[in-house]
């Protein structure tokens, strides 16, 4: 292709029409619409926080324990009186903050990582890629409970649990585009102005390795999420009283055989629904930039 | 092929035996001072230090190292704190009720996950194959202790069509032992179901679009045996060896269920763990984890390599 051919207003205008083209797309995917309906309705009530709930999500109410759902408390109460749809409501802040920051840590680091291994290959790459596998073999909740032990059970566990196992798998797509790029030219130009290793991986590498890393941080985040709630359910992660979902279904998982079903159901469909909104909304996104 | 089985196999060693100095320096590093943890913060400091120098905690970290490492070689770990047993037995009975769990899983979902992708793959674009794989794709990101408790609530409170204790009375024949696991296998079986879907799809896919499969069409042969013999086994391929690299989310999923279920399974067992700060149980059990993931991939990358005469009889470099 002859750039200079080509007007620069001629290409830039080219690619404002494409992005628009797939931005049309994106809306008209059905996937794409009902994903982000869902998680918008969960991002509103993570902001919206107590202002849109109907009671105090943290006021107990001792005399109304485990009500069932009825006009007064559409979800019921629970073990403490409390109403289930305001913690249901406010549940969904803590969730929506941990989740991104964990995935947040997790891709940095991850990124850092295949960046590092990439460019400078050799016994580096070797040790630490080996160090990746073995991570690998961790599933987060064995990660979890090492995290538990090492740092006690709370929100700041959850981050790092989190964050530590999606790095070597972040890493690996990373490494794998760096090796890619570090033969073009402009790397080796750099290299013969002297440039010092840091600023090639970072400012020349980097730009270029960016687009594996943004699908990537799409696609982990709904497994942090996934991940943010389990742990939470066994009781490493976020501490009572907060309005937690996989904490508030720890808590109320016994009163299941007595028949008190509400404290539990409702929070699993808010999970539910939040883990396929997002994954359906990363769909989308993925079908639309493939055409 | 023997080459290339052995590099693996010396990589897979190699992992192990990462994993287990990583393993080992977490949880001593971890541990604090054990003796003192177990008498309590009121006893003699020289009890402590006895039962310190009896557990063997006082050693340099290098030599507990080697001693624990020669041990696991002979599958001694050494007791646990909490139960004041040999970890191997804790770990061998839990293990075989984990195993037995995860094939229940297993042979309810792969013939399932693999019917799920040839119907949507033959359905192609319509209807019946975006249903199989929004439903796949939803039920494998619902997290298992979700739709553990849903279905809980539903097939065994509100329906009551399955046990909801997932232990067998004692003594009984595998039979009754599988039917009171199907109903923990099931949240397994829901987060295994879209993947596999998804791999056999694209398989069948793939096969049904080949050279081969137009020869046989052309030769005249019914749709039936084009379908059986010639297509299912290409597509079949990639879908085994994608199996075993599920292996991973197997295991982290089993410790939600057997927590919930209540059962006697090794996730149960590193959990409680866990909590109680049982530091050679915990070692062993994390081990134990990692042995079967490196074991299922190893099987995975052999299975493919035997299906594939390619790699078997050495790529065409």
């Amino acid at each position: 292709m002859n750039v200079a051919a080509v007007p620069v207003e001629r290409v830039a205008e080219q690619r404002t029409t494409v992005r628009r083209e797939r931005i049309r797309l994106l809306l008209r995917s059905p996937t794409f619409i009902a994903g982000a309906v869902i998680v918008g309705t969960w991002v509103v009530c993570a902001i919206g926080g107590t202002h849109l709930t109907p009671y105090d999500p943290f006021a107990t109410d001792p005399l109304n324990r485990l009500r069932p759902p009825s006009a007064r408390h559409l979800f019921g109460t629970d073990q403490l009186g409390r109403d289930v749809l305001s913690r249901v409501v406010a549940g969904a802040r803590g969730i929506l903050i941990v989740a991104p920051l964990a995935t947040l840590l997790g891709t940095v680091a991850g990124t850092a990582l295949g960046l590092v291994t990439g460019y400078f290959r050799g016994v580096v790459d070797e040790v630490l890629m080996r160090l990746v596998d073995a991570f690998r073999a961790l599933p987060v909740v064995i990660v979890g409970m090492l995290g538990l032990v090492a740092l006690g059970p709370s929100t700041v566990t959850v981050i790092l649990v989190i964050g530590i196992v999606f790095t070597p798998i972040v890493a690996r797509p990373v490494r794998a585009a760096v090796l890619t790029q570090r033969g073009q030219e402009y790397v080796q130009a750099a290299r013969l102005r002297r440039e010092r290793a840091p600023y090639i991986l970072f400012v020349e590498l980097l730009p270029n390795v960016l687009a594996p890393v943004l699908v990537e941080f799409t696609v982990r985040l709904g497994y942090a999420i996934f991940a943010t709630a389990t742990l939470s359910f066994l009781g490493f992660g976020i501490q009572p009283p907060a309005p937690d979902w996989g904490l508030t279904i720890f808590e109320h998982y016994g009163f299941i055989s007595g028949g008190y079903w509400w404290p539990v159901l409702f929070p699993a469909l808010a999970i539910a629904s939040l883990v396929v909104g997002v994954n359906l909304v990363s769909d989308g996104t993925s079908q639309a930039l493939e055409r | 092929m023997t080459r290339f089985l052995l590099r693996r196999l010396l990589l897979a060693l190699v992992t192990l035996w990462l994993l287990s100095l990583i393993v080992f320096l977490a949880a001593n590093l971890l541990s604090g001072d054990v003796g003192r943890r177990i008498l309590g913060p009121f006893a003699d400091p020289r009890a402590v230090a006895s039962l310190n120098h009896r557990l063997g905690v006082d050693r340099p970290i290098l030599v507990q190292y080697l001693s624990w490492l020669g041990g696991a070689l002979h599958f001694d770990f050494g007791n646990s704190l909490s139960y004041r047993e040999p970890v191997s037995g804790l770990l061998g009975r839990a293990l075989v009720n984990s195993l037995k769990l995860g094939a229940v899983a297993f042979v309810i979902v792969v013939p399932l996950g693999i019917l799920g992708g040839v119907v949507a793959a033959l359905n192609r674009g319509r209807f019946l194959d975006r249903l199989i794989t929004v439903a796949g794709l939803s039920a494998t990101v619902v997290p298992e202790f979700v739709s553990g408790i849903v279905l809980i609530i539903l097939l065994g409170i509100t329906l009551r069509l399955l046990p909801i204790t997932a232990q067998a009375p004692d003594g009984s024949g595998p039979l009754t032992q599988v039917y009171y696991l199907i109903m923990p296998a099931l949240p397994l079986v829901l987060v295994l179901f879209g993947y596999l879907a998804r791999i056999a799809r694209a398989g069948m896919i793939e096969a049904l679009e080949a050279d081969y499969t137009r020869t046989a069409v052309l030769k005249g042969l019914p749709q039936r045996t084009v379908i059986f013999r010639h297509v299912m086994r290409n597509a079949l391929l990639p879908t085994i060896a994608v199996v075993a690299t599920q292996t991973g989310y197997l295991i982290g999923g089993l410790v939600v269920i057997e927590f919930i279920f209540n059962y006697q399974g090794i996730g149960q067992l590193l959990y409680t763990a866990a909590e109680h700060k049982d530091f050679p149980l915990l070692q062993a059990g994390v081990m134990v984890v990692g042995v079967v993931y490196l074991t299922a991939t190893l099987l995975a990358d052999l299975a493919y390599s035997l299906l594939n005469p390619r790699i078997r009889h050495g790529a065409a470099s």
